[in-house]
């Protein structure tokens, strides 16, 4: 069974961290992965770095651009990952916008990530008709999740549509924006989140954007099984560095 | 039928929607409407009459005497500097602030590169009483002050793009952030026939005014709707789109597009994205662009503002591919050397961007007899402080 899966199948809320590969220095990968395993985190999504981020806020663009300024690139993240599954166990999901990818080649693409073991993938831009079309079979093949997002304004009938064609979990945008725009949540997305809690899908819903602390997380998972931290854990590491992740870990789980 | 878009919103295998999930409802919302609103009578009318009172519409064809004299050819120019605002960009925003009213909009945000755009944008806006935010990159603001003083007269909001290399592609961006933002009261008016499917077509359908007005133009001058050669500068596209349009199966009628080589094609320094790019994804299409191996999008270069995008529009990445036209690139220099010669051959200073395609004289002989209509996309006032650096004038 695919590590994600298996994962969710855990009796917690879970909680997802996302950071920009390469950032704050080119070769942090490894350790910021192994270091967030061991502080308690559940799930990490490597954002390989991309020079126009639609989707993203300044925080996720800088990370982005620095990260790309300090030479990253598909072909250094991945030789970077190589040995990654001797010593970390949890799941483990590449997050970048489909050019990139592209250029790589889809196929080996998935296909080195199968090698390396990750796990799944989250492609903002990447449309489900194309996905569904072109890639399905490729990603199917190297036993790759592809996890789709839902935003408050997705409509009832695409929800449901993208939950028959999920199989992992729905990464459930917070609210309207991108990444790293919100602060705190208000009723409207508590509502939101009940809302889609009460539609009883199949695949549990992952919350992100807009978390960054120990309230917004617990309030993200009141009615989710998890939630994912991007911005906010990109703060800290431009703040602190790599070397107390886990006082923000502790921050966010207790 | 091979040239223009198709029901999946493709040219060819270019085009289509790669677009994040929190723009979906907004484009869905577009792809289902823009066909059957822009089919009501109610609309045409009400474009028709703003493109004629409002924009002076139709622009004139002008045949070009002394220029066709020293060419030894026929060469006829649409005055699309002759639109209010200056350019052809304005028949692309009255089409869509229109489109925005129908949809129930009323906050407007834009992108624009050399300001025509934005401009053109600020204009519609005053006019319908929306509200107007315009991105536009850092860079571009400095090298472009007189429009922006021009969106600020008219009523619009200038918000500086200070991501990556804070031009036109991050302007686009932002724009696009902005819209993931604002996913419920605002219309994105793209500036270009570029981003997700419907964007290409419905800009191109708003610009086909261009290529329809030639056509009985033309037969009044000419006896024929069709002449041999239509050519046009290409940044995103939009009027070389609208210059084609009628033409584009015609294969009987030559379809140029100029591009900016900037300082030459192997320089480094060029926007000649036809030549030096790779299909791949920008802003939501997937089309020709300027990127590295690694699929990161590379920073063009061009003397003129408005051609300096390192993609172009998927119909004319179907155009390139496909030889239906003829792509040609022209350098800085060329193109002051081309906008300094009509100045003083005809009367008329072009927009930088439209000095690209009067270069092509120089590139390419022409027979005695043919007939070619140059789109002359815009006029040059707004480029004023950058022909009298260049000529020390
Ligand atoms: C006068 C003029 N011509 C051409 C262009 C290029 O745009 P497009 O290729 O969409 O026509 C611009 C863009 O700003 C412009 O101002």
């Amino acid at each position: 069974m695919n590590r994600i899966n298996q994962k969710l199948q855990e009796d917690k809320k879970l909680l997802s961290i996302y950071f920009s590969a390469g950032y704050p220095n080119l070769n942090d990968t490894v350790s910021i992965i192994q270091d967030l395993e061991k502080n308690g985190v559940d799930m990490i999504e490597i954002g390989l770095p991309f020079s126009d981020p639609l989707a993203d806020g300044p925080t996720i663009q800088e990370s982005s651009t620095k990260a790309l300024s300090n030479g990253m690139t598909t072909e250094i993240l991945f030789d970077q990952l190589k040995g990654i599954r001797q010593n970390v166990t949890i799941p483990l999901i590449i997050m970048g916008y489909f050019n990139p990818i592209l250029q790589y080649g889809v196929e080996k693409f998935c296909k080195t990530c199968k090698v390396i073991g990750i796990d799944g993938l989250i492609i903002p831009d990447l449309p489900i008709d194309v996905y569904n079309e072109q890639y399905r079979s490729i990603f199917e093949a190297y036993g790759l999740i592809n996890i789709f997002l839902i935003t408050p304004q997705t409509s009832i009938k695409r929800i449901q549509f993208i939950d028959s064609i999920s199989n992992g979990f729905i990464y459930m945008v917070s609210s309207a924006g991108v990444t790293g725009s919100s602060s705190g949540f208000r009723e409207k997305q508590t509502t939101y989140f009940k809302r889609i809690a009460d539609m009883k899908l199949k695949n549990p819903q992952i919350v992100g954007f807009g978390i960054s602390n120990n309230e917004t997380f617990t309030q993200a998972t009141a009615y989710t099984k998890g939630a994912i931290i991007g911005s906010a854990f990109i703060k800290h590491l431009t703040k602190e560095g790599i070397n107390s992740i886990s006082n923000f870990t502790n921050s966010i789980l207790n | 039928m091979g040239y223009n878009i198709n029901e999946k919103g493709y040219y060819g295998e270019f085009g289509g929607a790669y677009i994040p999930e929190m723009l979906y409802p907004n484009i869905e919302e577009l792809q289902l409407n823009y066909l059957q609103i822009m089919a009501e009578p109610s609309f045409k009318a009400e474009f028709d009459q703003l493109l004629k009172d409002y924009v002076g519409r139709p622009s004139p064809l002008y045949f070009a005497k002394r220029l066709s004299k020293k060419y030894n050819t026929k060469i006829y120019l649409k005055r699309e500097d002759l639109n209010h605002t200056g350019a052809h960009k304005i028949n692309n925003t009255i089409g869509q602030i229109l489109m925005a009213q129908r949809l129930g909009k009323t906050r407007i945000i834009a992108e624009t590169g050399a300001g025509q755009h934005g401009v053109a944008t600020a204009t519609v806006c005053a006019l319908m009483n929306m509200k107007c935010i315009i991105y536009m990159g850092e860079i571009d603001i400095a090298r472009q002050a007189p429009n922006v003083a021009r969106m600020k007269m008219l009523g619009a909001e200038v918000r500086p793009a200070l991501s990556g290399s804070r031009t036109l592609k991050d302007a686009t961006n932002e724009a696009i952030r902005d819209w993931i933002n604002n996913p419920v009261d605002t219309h994105y008016i793209i500036g270009s026939v570029v981003g997700p499917h419907p964007y290409p077509d419905m800009v191109a359908r708003f610009q086909a005014v261009i290529s329809e007005e030639i056509q009985w133009q033309l037969k009044n001058k000419e006896g024929t709707t069709k002449p041999n050669y239509v050519i046009a500068c290409v940044g995103g596209g939009s009027n070389a789109a609208g210059a084609f349009y009628h033409y584009l199966e015609d294969i009987n009628v030559n379809l140029i597009a100029v591009e900016a080589a900037g300082k030459g094609i192997n320089s480094g320094k060029s926007a000649a994205t036809s030549v030096l790019g790779r299909e791949g994804i920008i802003h939501g299409s997937k089309t020709l662009l300027m990127q590295t191996n690694d699929g990161q999008i590379t920073e063009p270069y061009s003397i003129s503002a408005g051609l300096d995008y390192p993609g172009v529009g998927p119909m004319h990445a179907h155009l390139y591919t496909s030889g239906r036209a003829e792509f040609i690139s022209i350098t800085d220099d060329e193109a002051m050397t081309a906008g300094l010669e009509l100045s003083q051959l005809e009367g008329i200073i072009p927009a930088i961007e439209t000095s690209h395609s009067l270069a092509i004289f120089n590139h390419k002989q022409f027979k005695t007899d043919d007939i070619i209509v140059i789109n002359l996309s815009g006029r040059g006032d707004k480029d004023l402080q950058n022909y009298i650096d260049y000529f020390k004038i």
